[in-house]
């Protein structure tokens, strides 16, 4: 019916990473708001993570953990390397986050605004 | 006008994303045979039991075989914390009270909290020191405590977080993780170096895998601090009066 299955999968997987950093460029691109900004930018981050970990995955894999029950097995595991920069992305997301936010909020106490068609002193 | 051309410009970069994505087809197997080691994946995959006895091996590669790359992003992640602070903070004029933007919360909400607060610690401290065991680790372990907190100070208007203990908390985490790498350097070996201290021990044990699992909780502690603090100063900015 959904003709290959493995190309359904394919399509949902990196089609939603695609999506995600599209939408979240788009929020970038055009939202006035300043912290629809922030969260377009945490958008992007989400689909590049999600890019990445569907890049390691191994059809039929296991996560990458010698647990009991799989050691001296030989099963096969995903590529753990992804999953370890993914770990460091998703930190180094939250601290750009953390910072652009307090910006955001420094410029709304400054010109009692957030959007950006509106701070004036950013025209010339 | 403009949005249309936005519109465009992502319509372009999708066209390529989804070219690029055409050349990984999802699901192969890219790392090649385990034993071959032709991959970094396959070599992390084939020795990390063998040579660190921890059996997550993602916690392997985050905190052994890239340490000092995890040192520096526990670097960044101090410096977002120091970075907001300076941003955001205020000094308080003299008798004049901290004040939260929340309002108070109703009762069901705060004697919940206050019931849950507990065991959303103890489940952040079990995937902390598990780290090398199970899926998860210090990241992840300091995030759930960090929410726990979260909870505390939406419950509580007045909920006081001192900030000398997360200071200190957040310092003392981080003076492990550096002096435990410096200890290797001490011992003769290379900065990180996982057996500095006792053997690696077997695997699946709760203690194996030699300094992994104290870095890992160290960065717990910290992350949890952090993190914490970061909540705090952002519910704690006070709406401009003038």
């Amino acid at each position: 019916m959904f003709g290959d299955y493995q190309n359904v999968v394919t399509m949902s997987v990196y089609g939603s990473a695609i999506a995600l950093i599209l939408i979240g460029l788009y929020g970038v691109l055009i939202k006035k708001h300043l912290m629809k900004i922030v969260i377009g930018l945490s958008v992007v981050d989400s689909g590049v993570n999600l890019m990445f970990v569907a890049i390691g995955y191994i059809k039929g894999g296991t996560a990458p953990i010698f647990s009991p029950s799989v050691i001296d097995k030989n099963v096969q595991m995903v590529d753990p390397v992804p999953q370890a920069l993914v770990l460091t992305a998703i930190v180094i997301g939250f601290a750009v986050t953390a910072v652009a936010l307090s910006l955001v909020i420094r410029l709304y106490k400054h010109h009692k605004t957030a959007r950006i068609d509106q701070i004036k002193s950013l025209k010339w | 006008m403009k949005k249309y051309l936005a519109i465009f410009l992502l319509l372009i970069v999708g066209f390529y994303l989804i070219q690029a994505f055409n050349l990984v087809p999802f699901g192969e197997n890219r790392i090649g045979n385990v034993e071959d080691e032709s991959t970094v994946g396959a070599f992390y995959l084939k020795n990390t039991v063998p040579k660190t006895s921890v059996a997550n091996v993602v916690t392997a590669i985050v905190v052994n075989y890239r340490g000092f790359d995890t040192l520096g992003e526990v670097t960044v992640l101090f410096l977002a914390t120091t970075g907001l602070g300076s941003i955001l903070f205020r000094k308080r004029k003299h008798g004049e009270e901290e004040e939260r933007v929340l309002k108070e919360s109703s009762q069901l909400v705060r004697i919940g909290s206050r019931l849950l607060f507990p065991f959303i610690a103890l489940l952040g401290i079990y995937v902390f020191i598990h780290g090398h065991l199970t899926p998860g680790g210090g990241f992840q372990g300091g995030a759930i405590i960090a929410t726990g907190f979260l909870l505390m100070l939406v419950a509580y208007k007045n909920y006081r977080l001192g900030h000398g203990t997360l200071t200190w908390v957040e310092s003392f985490a981080g003076i492990t993780f550096a002096g435990i790498g410096m200890w290797g350097l001490i011992t003769g070996g290379t900065f990180l170096e996982n057996n500095a201290f006792s053997g690696l021990g077997n695997v699946n044990d709760l203690i194996s895998g030699g300094v992994i699992p104290i870095i890992y909780i160290a960065v717990g502690l910290k992350v949890a601090a952090e993190l914490t603090g970061v909540l705090d100063i952002l519910l704690n900015i006070k709406p401009n009066k003038n």
